[in-house]
């Protein structure tokens, strides 16, 4: 029964996974733009971010459709809010993308202060945790869900090092503040799109469980930041 | 068990319901809590309205129904001897799929239940205070003495929940109340329900899913059990946001999803 709603309910999954692999791309090109400080490649990124508002927007709009003429509930109904969630995740973790492209072009012609050697891994490790994330929620696959979060800790800890390594310029010479400044603004946008993953990864076990719970709660992030 | 509390008005005990030989609903135990409206869903000959109709002793104008086990009501057992199930039906209201007034007057459809129950109040006041309170006052005040066969479903479904709070029940059961009437109607009816609520408890049983999501406070959820008796029971009863969100039990999840029933 409802094989309609079902295969509209799969097409709706394609689409943000679609929406996840364009936020996927923009996140590496975004860095490997900065790292090549190709101006081109940045002003690419602000083209591709508006095809993600608007992927996001064709799927809020199509969860709107099918809540209103087919009534969903219970895991349906689940399904759908998480899925509006999620492509607002998405579209939020694709303007960092864009903040980082803006950075470069920022930039202009000054030189990086220092090689980008950690940044894009946290990019790496970011995307990695992403596209893992998205495809365990399609799948509704709670237990991969319950496992992903634990990497942010090493997107932490790479943050963690950009910051204390771009505070050493600082110190040593006031004039590396503003293009310090950027990078770290980079760093925290991929710190910010890594901590989203976990968001999807909650909605993931929400879908499933229908318990909606923080996997790392603030109160254990107030705790780690009073040591 | 706590047959006392107060909270509850309606108290089923291992209830079972047999036409004849057939048993048609097994081993309900539910609670009925007081000014709250609660839901019956279930797919067609599960049992719903004869669940419904056990809590007033209605089944018994069926021949050969019986009911085994209790149903508690303001903790005193419908089903114990000595027990006029005539005046049960006077404290547990019903109204039915199809409105059925009387052919008789407006007036008259309020008054005479009224006057058979010994009401000797002023009886002009008692059929403004009923209609008012079913929503209906406005529409008919100045066509009293028309036939109450005269109005339009929704208004008749409205004129059939007036006559039943005429009597001053404390539960009034609706069976389907809505499933004959037209959308705008069936609103009226619902929101009638809700203002109805603060002074009566209602149980309803209805097709309508969406209907039970958007009234009730409680949904039962009813199935055949499965050892092939085709006896139904109540499979799953709580909280109605619960049971349109995350429900504990499968089928209820498939019934509410559309993928079974």
């Amino acid at each position: 029964m409802r094989k309609s709603f079902e295969s509209d309910i799969q097409h709706l999954k394609d689409e943000l996974l679609l929406l996840g692999s364009m936020v996927e791309q923009s996140t590496l090109d975004a860095v490997e733009a900065l790292k090549k400080r190709d101006l081109q490649a940045s002003r690419r990124i602000y083209e591709t971010d508006l095809k993600i508002n608007a992927k996001r927007y064709a799927i809020e709009e199509q969860v709107m459709v099918l809540i209103a003429t087919q009534q969903p509930m219970a895991h349906d109904l689940r399904l759908l809010a998480s899925i509006l969630e999620v492509a607002g995740e998405l579209e939020r973790m694709g303007d960092y993308a864009k903040g980082i492209a803006m950075i470069n072009l920022r930039m202009g012609e000054q030189p990086l202060l220092k090689p980008l050697v950690d940044v894009p891994r946290m990019a790496q490790i970011g995307t990695s945790m992403l596209h893992r994330a998205l495809t365990a929620f399609v799948n509704e696959d709670a237990e991969t869900a319950r496992q992903i979060p634990a990497e942010d800790d090493e997107v932490d800890l790479l943050y963690n090092q950009v910051y204390r390594e771009l505070m050493t310029f600082v110190l040593e010479n006031p004039k590396n503040i503003e293009r310090a400044n950027w990078l770290l603004w980079v760093a925290h946008n991929l710190e910010r799109l890594a901590d989203r993953v976990t968001n999807i990864c909650e909605r993931t076990i929400f879908i499933v469980t229908g318990e909606i719970k923080e996997i790392k709660s603030s109160y254990d992030e107030l705790k780690e930041n009073s040591n | 068990m706590d047959t006392l509390d107060n909270r509850y008005v309606i108290q089923a005990r291992n209830l079972g319901i047999y036409y004849g030989d057939f048993k048609a609903v097994t081993d309900v135990n539910m609670d009925i809590e007081r000014n709250k409206i609660t839901a019956i869903i279930g797919p067609s000959g599960c049992g719903k309205s004869t669940l419904l109709r056990a809590f007033n002793r209605m089944n018994e104008l069926v021949p050969g129904a019986r009911a085994e086990g209790q149903v508690f009501f303001d903790g005193e057992d419908l089903y114990a001897k000595g027990v006029d199930p005539v005046e049960v039906r006077h404290r547990i209201g019903m109204v039915f799929q199809k409105p059925n007034p009387f052919p008789k007057s407006i007036y008259e459809n309020i008054a005479w239940g009224a006057r058979i129950h010994g009401f000797r109040g002023n009886m002009d006041k008692l059929v403004e205070h009923s209609l008012r309170q079913a929503a209906l006052w406005d529409e008919v005040k100045d066509i009293l003495h028309r036939s109450g066969l005269a109005l339009s479903g929704g208004q008749q479904q409205r004129l059939c929940i007036a006559r039943a709070i005429a009597v001053q029940p404390e539960v009034i059961l609706m069976d389907e109340p809505a499933s004959a009437l037209d959308p705008i109607a069936t609103l009226k009816i619902e929101e009638l329900m809700q203002d109805l609520k603060k002074d009566y408890t209602i149980v309803i049983v209805t097709h309508n899913m969406q209907q039970a999501a958007r009234v009730s406070d409680y949904t039962a959820m009813m199935m055949l059990v499965n050892d092939g008796s085709r006896a139904g029971t109540v499979i799953e009863f709580g909280e109605t946001t619960k049971i349109f969100t995350r429900p504990s039990d499968k089928r209820t999840e498939d019934y509410v999803t559309g993928r079974f029933g």
